[in-house]
C-alpha cells in the first residue's frame, strides 16, 4: 500500500519490516509484520491493547530480538548492526530512562557520554531550552514534576540528533506545554527529514501529526494509507471495524 | 528413522547391562578383600567411577552451553539439560557413597577432604544452574541463564578442586591408598568405569529424546493457543 | 574504558545522593558480627582463630546484599534498560556495573574493618590486609555482578543470587580466610603468595569470562 508523498522520489526506507514475528512463552505479540516508513516520514500506529504496539516499538528500539522476520532501520540490519542503529534513533517510551537523584544535567550529560555527543555541554543547555525546561537544569529529576520529567525525557531523546525517533504512546504522562511541544518538534522534524514512528491511543493525535496512518491488531497490520487518502471520520470508521470495538471502547 | 533410534539405545541398553553384570561379579566375587578397609572398601570401586561421571557429565553441560550461545540451537540446550539431571543424580549418589564409605573406614560421616568437598560444590553448581531454569521468567531466558551459569561453574570448579586440595595439605585427610593399586583392583575399577560411563551415555539418550518430547508438546500447544 | 568510568560516575553519584545502599548494608553486617559474638561467645584466644572467618563471612554476606539490592533498584526504575539503549558494549556496560560494584564493597569493607579491630580487639591495619581485601573483592564483584544481573530477572531474586554466588566464589573465600589467618599471625608476605595467587588467578579467569558472557545476560 503506497503512500502518497510530495512527489519527491524516495531516497531510501528509514525502517523496513519484513514478517516480524515476536512470541513470547507462547504469547504470540507480533504475528508476521510487514511495514516500510520513508525518510523524514511520521507514521502513526494504532490499535487496541494487547495489539502489540509497545513490542513493535521495543524491537524497533533494538531492546527486543525478533523471534523471526527481517528488520531493516537507517538501512542496517537489527541483527548485526544494533550499535550503530542505537546511536541513530531516539527512544520514547512509558519508562523515562531518567536516574532520579541526579540532576537535570547530570542525567543529560551521562547519555551525552554514552552516546559521544559533541560538544556536550552546549547541547545539553540547547535542548534544555528547547523543551522549556531551562530554569530547571540543575534540579533533580525527583523534584521535578511528571511532565517536566517527560520534557526531560524527550530532551535525553533528542540529545544525539538521532534521525529515526520512535515513540511509545508519548500522549500518556504529557501536560498541556509537553504535548504541545513534543508536536511541533514532530512536525517540525519533516523539514529536518526526521523519521517518526509512534504508537498511539489517541486517534485525533496520531492523525493529526502523521503522515500515514497504520492499525495494528493482535500482531498485524490490518490497515495502513496515507493522511491525503483519508480524513478524521474515516479514519475512525476503519479503525471500529478493524479492531471490532464497541463505540464506547477504545477512544 | 525410528527403527535406527531404537536399535542403539538398544545396543546401549544391552552393552550396559552386560557390564554391570561384569562390574558386579568382579566388585563382589573377584576382587580380593582389601588389608586395611575390609568388605566396605568395595564401595570405592563405585564411588570412584560416579564421580568421575559426575563430573563428565558437567563438561558435557560446558560444552552444550557454550554451543547454545553460539548457535541458539534448541538442541544444544537440550543436551545440556539432560547431562544436567543426569550429573546431579550421579553427584547425588557421590555424595551417599562417600559417607556409606567413611563412617565405617574412619569414624566419622563425612571428611572435608579435598575430592567430597569439591563434588558438594559441583553438587550446588549443578543445583544452581537447574534452579536458574525453573526460576527464570521465561523458558528461553532460562535456557539462556542456564548456559552462562554452566559455563561459569565449570571453570570455576577446577579452580575450587586446586584451592582446597592447597588448604587441605595444612591438615591431611585421610589417605587412601598407600601402597598403590593391585592389578586386580585396577582390573575392577576400570571395568567399573567403563560400566557406569556407558549406564551415563543411556541415561543421557533417554532424557534427551524425553526432553525433545517435551520441547515438542510445549510447540504444538502453543501452536494450538490463539 | 571511559563509558566504563562514565557508568561508575553515575552510579556513584547516585548512590551517594542517595545514601540507601552503604547505610542499609553497614547496619546489616554490623548485625552479623554481633550475632556471631553471641553465637560463639567468644573469649580472647578463640576469637583471635575465628577472626578471619567471622570477618570474610561478614564481608561475603554484606557484599550479596549489596550486590542484589544495586541491581534491583536499577531494575526496579528500568535504568538498566536506558543502558541498553546506548551504542555501548556489554562488556563495557559489564567493567562499569563491576566498577560500581567493587567501590561500593570496598567502601564498606573499609568501614567495617575499624568497627571488626574494635570489638574484636585485633588490629587489623597492616598493608597485607588491605591487598587481600582487594584482591577478594575484585573476585566477588567480577562474578556478583553477572549472577547479581541474571537473578534480578528471577522470580526469586533474593534466594537466586546467594545460590550462584557462594559455590563459584567458595575458593576465593577460601583462600581469603588462610591468607588473614597468616597475616594476622605475622606472616611475610611470601607466606601468603599462594594464596595470593589463587585469588588473582580467579580474578583474572573470571573477569574474562563474566564480561564475555554478559551480553547474554542483559539481552532480550
Amino acid at each position: 500500500m503506497e503512500g502518497k508523498t510530495s512527489g519527491l522520489a524516495p531516497t531510501g526506507w528509514a525502517i523496513e519490516v519484513q514478517g516480524l514475528t515476536k512470541s513470547f512463552e507462547g504469547r504470540l505479540a507480533l504475528n508476521g509484520v510487514d511495514l516500510k516508513v520513508r525518510r523524514g516520514e511520521v507514521l502513526s500506529v494504532f490499535g487496541p491493547n494487547g495489539a502489540g504496539k509497545t513490542t513493535l516499538i521495543k524491537v524497533l528500539a533494538t531492546l527486543l530480538k525478533p523471534t523471526a522476520g527481517q528488520v531493516r532501520v537507517a538501512g542496517l540490519d537489527l541483527r548485526e548492526s544494533s550499535m550503530e542503529i542505537r546511536r541513530r534513533i531516539g527512544v520514547i517510551t512509558h519508562q523515562t530512562f531518567l536516574y532520579d537523584e541526579l540532576t537535570a544535567f547530570e542525567n543529560l550529560k551521562f547519555y551525552g557520554k554514552m552516546y559521544d555527543v559533541p560538544n556536550l555541554k552546549e547541547r545539553i543547555y540547547e535542548v534544555m531550552a528547547k523543551v522549556g525546561l531551562a530554569s530547571r537544569i540543575h534540579h533533580q529529576v525527583r523534584t521535578l514534576s511528571r511532565g517536566m520529567q517527560q520534557r526531560l525525557a524527550i530532551a535525553r531523546a533528542v540529545l544525539h540528533s538521532p534521525s529515526i525517533m520512535l515513540l511509545d504512546e508519548p500522549e500518556t504522562g504529557l501536560d498541556e506545554y509537553a504535548h504541545a511541544m513534543l508536536v511541533e518538534m514532530l512536525s517540525a522534524s519533516n523539514g529536518g527529514e526526521r523519521t517518526v514512528v509512534m504508537t498511539t491511543h489517541s486517534l485525533e493525535r496520531g492523525f493529526e501529526i502523521g503522515d500515514r496512518v497504520a492499525i495494528l491488531v493482535e500482531g498485524k497490520i490490518a490497515y495502513e494509507e496515507s493522511k491525503l487518502c483519508l480524513d478524521a471520520v474515516t479514519l475512525r470508521e476503519r479503525y471500529y471495524r478493524y479492531t471490532g470495538a464497541s463505540r464506547r471502547g477504545d477512544s | 528413522m525410528k527403527g535406527r533410534e531404537i536399535q542403539r539405545s538398544d545396543i546401549l541398553l544391552g552393552l550396559s547391562f552386560l557390564l554391570m553384570i561384569a562390574a558386579l561379579y568382579l566388585v563382589f566375587i573377584y576382587v580380593p578383600t582389601e588389608a586395611t578397609m575390609g568388605v566396605v572398601q568395595r564401595i570405592f570401586y563405585f564411588h570412584v567411577p560416579v564421580a568421575w561421571v559426575a563430573f563428565l557429565a558437567f563438561l558435557v553441560v560446558f560444552v552444550g552451553s557454550i554451543l547454545y550461545l553460539g548457535k541458539r540451537e534448541s538442541k544444544w540446550d537440550i543436551l545440556a539439560y539432560s547431562s544436567a539431571e543426569v550429573g546431579i543424580v550421579f553427584t547425588t549418589l557421590v555424595l551417599i557413597t562417600g559417607p556409606l564409605w567413611a563412617k565405617p573406614t574412619w569414624g566419622v560421616w563425612w571428611v572435608w577432604d579435598a575430592r567430597l568437598t569439591t563434588t558438594l560444590v559441583l553438587w550446588l553448581i549443578y543445583l544452581a544452574y537447574l534452579m536458574v531454569r525453573s526460576f527464570a521468567l521465561e523458558e528461553s531466558q532460562g535456557a539462556r541463564f542456564a548456559a552462562v551459569v554452566g559455563i561459569v561453574g565449570f571453570i570455576d570448579v577446577p579452580i575450587v578442586a586446586l584451592t582446597i586440595v592447597l588448604s587441605r595439605t595444612q591438615h591431611p585427610g585421610p589417605v587412601i591408598f598407600e601402597g598403590g593399586l593391585a592389578a586386580s583392583m585396577l582390573l575392577t575399577l576400570l571395568v567399573c568405569l567403563a560400566a557406569f560411563t556407558v549406564l551415563y551415555v543411556l541415561l543421557l539418550q533417554l532424557r534427551i529424546s524425553l526432553r525433545e518430547a517435551e520441547v515438542e508438546i510445549a510447540k504444538l500447544k502453543q501452536a494450538q493457543s490463539p | 574504558m571511559n563509558k566504563a568510568l562514565v557508568i561508575l560516575w553515575k552510579d556513584a553519584l547516585s548512590e551517594f545522593r542517595a545514601r540507601e545502599l552503604v547505610p542499609s548494608v553497614l547496619v546489616f553486617a554490623l548485625l552479623v558480627i554481633v550475632i556471631f559474638h553471641f553465637a560463639f561467645e567468644l573469649g580472647a584466644e578463640r576469637a583471635r582463630s575465628v577472626a578471619p572467618g567471622i570477618l570474610w563471612v561478614t564481608f561475603t554476606f554484606a557484599g550479596v546484599l549489596g550486590l542484589n539490592r544495586s541491581f534491583a533498584q536499577e531494575k526496579e526504575r528500568g535504568s538498566l534498560a536506558g543502558l541498553v539503549l546506548c551504542p555501548v558494549d556489554s562488556d563495557t556496560i559489564y567493567l562499569g556495573k563491576m566498577l560500581s560494584s567493587l567501590m561500593f564493597m570496598l567502601i564498606v569493607e573499609a568501614i567495617i574493618l575499624p568497627i571488626f579491630s574494635i570489638l574484636f580487639n585485633l588490629f587489623v591495619f597492616m598493608p597485607e590486609l588491605a591487598v587481600i581485601a582487594v584482591l577478594a573483592t575484585v573476585g566477588f564483584a567480577s562474578v556478583g555482578t553477572l549472577f547479581s544481573a541474571l537473578a534480578v530477572n528471577t522470580k526469586t531474586r533474593e534466594i537466586m543470587l546467594p545460590i550462584l554466588f557462594f559455590p563459584i566464589v567458595s575458593p576465593v573465600i577460601i583462600a581469603a580466610v588462610k591468607a588473614t589467618e597468616l597475616a594476622l599471625a605475622g606472616g611475610s608476605w611470601a607466606n601468603l603468595s599462594s594464596w595470593l595467587e589463587i585469588i588473582g588467578t580467579f580474578d583474572i579467569i573470571f573477569l574474562v569470562v563474566a564480561s564475555l558472557v554478559f551480553e547474554f545476560v542483559i539481552e532480550e
